[in-house]
């Protein structure tokens, strides 16, 4: 493993190791670029994952504090817990549940697709499916996701036949194991799948991908990866002509360092990056690095979502296997007939005895809930993921009130439902209650969203710097050699889970960054 | 959202502490029982009999919480000993004064409410009186304590059917991942069959 000065500016520093930063490490390392990673949490490995959800919640999620504000339930029953998100290397690769479907073109022309929808503030994407397919292609094969590149499905557990048996009796056509980057045979020094339950809590087989134990430690084997664990960083600094040259962080000891850089890509996740560059106001920069449009923190989107919850007669058991062990496209399309725009996944979801309890009905108590606990055992569920609108007014600012460990002011995320996220989930709701009582559930519950697993938006890319933050290849308008590299630089947020279209932006910006350097313009 | 991490497996069933503790923490048997014979449970537990020993809280506290505990979230079946765990918790949080103040005060609202004593209150007006409650604090500390208490624990996971950590079992891949037989298969290209374990 590299080990760089803090003087050397030669190397690009990118902080955050998860879907977009790690990827991007390896990327360029590949290129033959040197690279260092800041990442605030500490380094695990499916040897120390643990299969305990409360256990493994403090090992690798994002525990500190923060704040929230807004008419979003969250806000009340979680008010210091705004999103399910990692701080740990691989970030939240080691969590995530392995879906990985591509947008769909109109996705890409929300703005155009949806028309002028009153309180948001939609926008095209700067790229196309088209730009972005060949990307798509190379991070599935990367990734090894099931259904591509003549990869098998994964094989379906008790809670997908159930979502199966029910979904086509209600007349969906597509109903599958869906596309996973799990896997379902030996692939890339990975063993497949040997159904365990607790993706959610890393996987302790190594089968779901994640950057841990596929980009990092092959971006390492390069000789030019220099990855710094438990280093938190805390402003991105600029020289006189507006450039960034530098991290100041707090590396492992607490010890304030500072690391220079020939460009910076920031990949924290969509709560964190804005986060860092609105920490990173200077005199040139008075409204935060790379703010001018003033749409730093805004736009944060966190899909549609919540969970039904259905009771059987006879056991399921829905925490056997795989999570997200099956997938309901046949509302991913855009129908305005339906009432609102965008459309959303179903995707089976199952939580263990813990967290059912914790996220069932959060504050709940009684006989009604103690009776879902007790038929647990009997219980299948399913995730709504839905595309939701960004809204100038949902973003992540700074709370000068509630500093860090560090005396910095800690992140607020405020998020107001638009009436077309109700509409979107109160159909979801509707439809997922009919689909399991024509499997014959006896009682369905609706959930409501869980702290958000998916980030977006918050430094979106935007052709015009007066509506984004960043460019076409994720290149922030205002700073030539500062980078957005993760979900926070998505313009809509779409229906489908995040992370392989994070993963292939990573791709395609390492692309960019080693051409402008080639180009000297880095 | 806190974390409340529960002990082993063996030492999830409150027990009796033997022998050479030192004396600032010894504390004093506030609930007892004995658990079903037959039962999954008892079958898990090292021993039928169980005890709680509390350093803060005493026998009538202790008893009023269980109680709470158990009209909060009420399992005909499920035996005392899971909801002790709550006591249990709780007189460990009570280490805190503040804590300690809440739930005493707390505690003496609920008997000032139950017209004296709320132990011996009947259960429906037990349960009304919670409901009166719920925006106290010290309710809501002990209802956010249950969650963790009494639902994440390994007597818990036996009572409702969750089988817990799998990779020492080599997950369920031969062990009933797909083995729902009351709806038909679905078909290969919708669910391919398992790679040759």
């Amino acid at each position: 493993m590299a080990k760089y000065g803090d003087k050397d500016d030669s190397v690009v520093v990118i902080i955050g190791s998860g879907a977009g930063g790690g990827t991007l490490a390896n990327e360029l390392c590949q290129k033959g670029i040197n690279v260092v990673v800041l990442e605030a949490g500490g380094r695990e490995s499916p040897e120390t994952f643990i299969q305990d959800e409360w256990k493994s919640f403090g090992q690798l999620a994002w525990l500190d504090k923060r704040t929230t504000s807004g008419s979003w339930r969250i806000a009340h029953d979680f008010p210091n817990l705004p999103a399910w998100i990692c701080k740990t290397v691989g970030g939240t690769t080691t969590h995530w549940a392995g879906a990985s479907l591509r947008f769909q073109e109109h996705e890409f022309k929300a703005r155009t697709s949806y028309g002028d929808v009153p309180g948001s503030n939609l926008l095209d994407w700067p790229i196309s499916l088209a730009d972005i397919e060949p990307y798509y292609a190379r991070a599935e094969a990367k990734m090894g996701v099931t259904r591509t590149n003549g990869i098998p499905g994964l094989p379906g557990n008790n809670n997908f036949k159930i979502m199966y048996s029910g979904a086509t009796k209600i007349g969906y056509k597509e109903v599958s194991t869906g596309r996973m980057a799990i896997n379902s045979v030996a692939r890339d020094g990975r063993s497949p799948c040997i159904q365990q339950g607790f993706c959610f809590q890393g996987c302790k087989s190594a089968a779901k991908w994640s950057t841990l134990y596929t980009e990092i430690p092959r971006a390492e084997a390069t000789g030019r990866l220099d990855l710094r664990p438990r280093c938190q960083a805390a402003r991105i600094e600029h020289d006189r002509r507006g450039r960034v040259n530098a991290v100041v962080y707090f590396d492992q000891d607490g010890k304030e360092r500072r690391q220079a850089a020939r460009a910076v890509c920031v990949a924290g996740n969509s709560i964190e990056t804005p986060r860092l560059l609105l920490l990173s106001e200077s005199s040139r920069f008075k409204d935060g690095l790379a703010n001018g449009s003033g749409q730093v923190g805004r736009n944060y989107m966190r899909h549609t979502t919540g969970s039904v919850y259905a009771v059987f007669d006879k056991p399921v058991h829905m925490y056997r296997g795989t999570t997200m062990a099956g997938i309901v496209q046949d509302e991913a399309g855009h129908d305005a007939g339906r009432g609102f725009a965008g459309g959303y996944e179903l995707e089976t979801i199952s939580l263990g005895l813990s967290f059912y309890a914790a996220f069932l009905d959060p504050g709940a108590w009684g006989a009604d809930f103690a009776s879902y606990m007790d038929d647990y055992a009997r219980t299948a569920g399913l995730w709504i993921v839905g595309e939701d609108l960004p809204q100038e007014t949902n973003r992540i600012t700074l709370n000068a009130e509630v500093k860090d460990t560090f005396g910095l002011p800690v992140a607020n995320v405020h998020y107001d439902d638009h009436p077309n996220d109700r509409a979107m989930r109160d159909h979801a709701y509707r439809q997922s209650s009919a689909l399991y009582e024509a499997a014959g559930a006896r009682r369905t519950f609706h959930t409501p969203p869980y702290p958000s697993t998916h980030n977006l938006g918050t430094c979106r890319m935007s052709l015009k710097a007066e509506d984004g933050v960043c460019d076409r290849h994720g290149q922030a308008h205002e700073v030539p050699n500062l980078f957005i590299s993760d979900g926070s630089q998505f313009t809509t947020s779409a229906a489908e889970n995040p992370t392989l279209t994070i993963v292939s932006l990573a791709i395609r910006q390492a692309e960019a960054i080693a051409d402008r350097m080639s180009r000297k313009e880095l | 959202m806190k974390a409340t991490i529960d002990e082993a497996p063996a030492s999830a069933v409150p027990r009796i502490r033997r022998g050479s503790r030192r004396e600032f923490l010894k504390g004093t048997i506030v609930l007892a029982g004995t658990l079903s014979a037959g039962t999954l449970l008892a079958a898990l537990a090292p021993s039928r009999t169980w005890a709680l020993e509390a350093r803060v809280l005493d026998q009538k506290q202790a008893q009023a919480l269980l109680l709470m505990a158990r009209r909060l979230y009420p399992h005909k079946d499920l035996p005392d000993a899971v909801y002790a765990l709550l006591v249990k918790d709780i007189d460990e949080a009570c280490s805190d004064a503040a804590v300690r103040e809440l739930v005493f005060t707390g505690i003496e609202s609920l008997d000032r409410r139950a017209g004296g004593n709320w132990a011996a209150a009947d259960p429906q007006r037990q349960t009304a009186i919670l409901e009166g409650m719920s925006a106290d604090p010290f309710f809501q500390k002990i209802r956010g304590q249950c969650i963790t208490s009494i639902y994440d624990n390994q007597m818990a996971y036996k009572h409702f059917g969750y089988e817990g950590e799998t990779w020492s079992k080599g997950g369920y891949i031969k062990r009933g991942f797909n083995d729902l037989s009351w709806l038909p298969d679905p078909p290969a290209a919708a669910s391919p069959p398992p790679f040759d374990a």
